[in-house]
This record gives structure tokens, sequence and C-alpha cells, in this order.
């Protein structure tokens, strides 16, 4: 079965996160002063065969703990849909 | 003893020249070795210099980790062999596991080329021999991605088990406790984001790098 994994890579709670501070720091100059907590991450999405959605999110989750993402720094979201 | 040090070439490696000359101008002997090459040929010490490795892409180090001499310098490493990693070279071995904690973009989001003061935390480790704890360098960086970060259990293990080789004493980019270089639990495996080789002559602005560089040709 064919699967699209979406990974939301998010800076983990208590890391500094650089890029959202300085985004928040920006937006009051274009008037958005109601913004607060910007954290910026990524989003990885790509095809992946397995035989069930539960094999597919394993797989998935082991890419992410192994490969795609850093533990010390980063957490991993994962979702995965039936194409 | 002449050493003969190894220095790894990535795909984006950018300072492996300079690191090649300044062992050489310090005595040793210095070679490229290819990251696809599954061998480190017999060299008694390994540099991982500076640069961009791989791209730097998904993560700085992240792809490096999978180029096949990194398991040779992984099994080199945990016999006891010394490693230096170099700025990008620090990124790579923290990705690869040889050392603790990761590396992220700079407090202040900013590309940061400049020498900065660093200080001798602890002397246990290939590169402090002759030198002692309270040592100010002028060493420079050059780095996008140097803000140190661990977890506080890992932070608390580098201090007492005086893990932390360098910290800076003006922090320019954000790194936790001031942290410009750290050491494993042996000691023979260096990460550090200042730039020894580009600190080895008067002429470079400082030649403080020398006595590290000179330590690391030693041990």
């Amino acid at each position: 079965m064919q699967f699209e994994a979406k990974i939301e890579v998010s800076p983990r709670d208590g890391i500094a996160n650089p890029e959202g501070s300085t985004i928040e720091r920006s937006l009051p100059a274009l008037g958005f002063e109601m913004t607060r907590n910007v954290r910026v991450g990524k989003l990885i999405r790509f095809e992946v065969e397995a035989e069930s959605a539960d094999a597919a999110r394993s797989l998935v989750e082991d890419m992410c703990n192994r490969f795609l993402t850093n533990p010390v720094i980063e957490d991993a979201a994962v979702e995965v849909l039936e194409t | 003893m002449t050493q003969r040090v190894g220095v790894i070439r990535f795909p984006g490696t950018n300072c492996e020249f300079d690191t090649i000359d300044a062992v050489r101008a310090l005595g040793g002997e210095a070679e490229i070795l290819w990251h696809s090459d599954s061998s480190i040929k017999n060299v008694d010490a390994i540099v991982i210099p500076g640069g961009f490795a791989h791209g730097d892409y998904l993560r700085c180090g992240a792809i490096a980790r999978f180029s096949p001499v990194m398991e040779a310098v992984s099994d080199f490493a945990l016999a006891g062999g010394p490693v230096l990693g170099i700025c990008n070279g620090f990124q790579v071995l923290t990705e690869a596991g040889l050392l603790p904690g990761a590396l992220q973009k700079n407090a202040g989001m900013k590309f940061l080329c400049s020498m900065q003061q660093i200080e001798f935390v602890s002397t246990q480790n290939v590169v402090g021999k002759g030198s002692q704890v309270g040592d100010c360098l002028q060493i420079p960086i050059n780095h996008f991605e140097g803000n140190y970060v661990c977890s506080p259990e890992i932070l608390s293990r580098l201090e007492t088990q005086e893990q932390i080789v360098f910290r800076y004493t003006d922090n320019p980019n954000g790194s936790i406790k001031d942290i410009a270089g750290i050491c494993n639990e042996a000691g023979n495996v260096v990460g550090m984001m200042p730039h020894p080789e580009r600190a080895t002559s008067d002429l470079l602005g400082s030649n403080d790098g020398a006595a590290l560089i000179q330590s690391f040709l030693s041990v």
C-alpha cells in the first residue's frame, strides 16, 4: 500500500528558537503586535510503501529517530495518510 | 614523534587545506581522506575540518555522518584515537553521536566571522597538553550554527566530568554556558567551533591556535 508521510519537525520545548524569536520581533513593525511564541520548524513530506498504516507509521518514526530529526533539539509529529 | 594526520574531506568541506598547512607548519604530516573511502589508512590522528559537508542539508552534519569514512572514524575514536572536529567538524561529531548535544543557529540569526577570546576550562584532552586552565586564546570563529545546546542532564555531566574544553569570554552566539568546545569522557575526541588552524601565525592575527594543534600532534 502507498502512503503519504508528513513530518512536522519543531524545536523542542525549552530549546531557544532564534528564527522564531526574530520573526516575533519583526511582526510588530507591520502592526501585528498581537503575536506571541513564534516557533519555526520544517515540514518533510514523502511517499512510503508499506503493508499497513501502522507499519508505515513505524517506518517513518524510525526514520525520524535515526536521521530526519535530531532528538536533542527537535520533536517530530508524524502523520501517515493512505493515498 | 611526527604524527600522520588524516583530514577528512566531504563534498562541501572547505577548510582542509588550511588544516593541512597548519599541521605541516607545526611539524606533522597530513593527508586528505575522502569521505567515501571506508579506510582511514593507518593515520595517527583525525581532523574533521570546517565547511558545509554535503551542503549541510537537513541539518549540519546530518548527512555527513552516513559517509562511509565515518564508520572508520567512529571505530578509531572509540578505540581512543585522537579526533578533532573544527566548526562543521564539531557539528558532524555531535550528529555522529561521538560528542553529546547539538549546535543550532546563532542566537542573533547572524553569520559570525570574527576573532574571539576563548578560555581553557579543562586541559584533560588532546588539545590541552602544555596549556593551563584559565589560559585565554584569540581564535577566529566563522559560523552560522555554533549555538551549543544540550539537556540539563548532559550539561551537568559535561561540567562534573571536565568535558567543557573552552568557553567564550564574550559569548557571540548564545551557546549554553558560553561553551565554545567540548570533549568526550576520555578526552580523545574534541569538538570546537573556533578555528585554531586559522590562528597559527602572527600574520593571521594570532598564533594562539598553534598550541592546540601542537598538543594534538603530540598525543
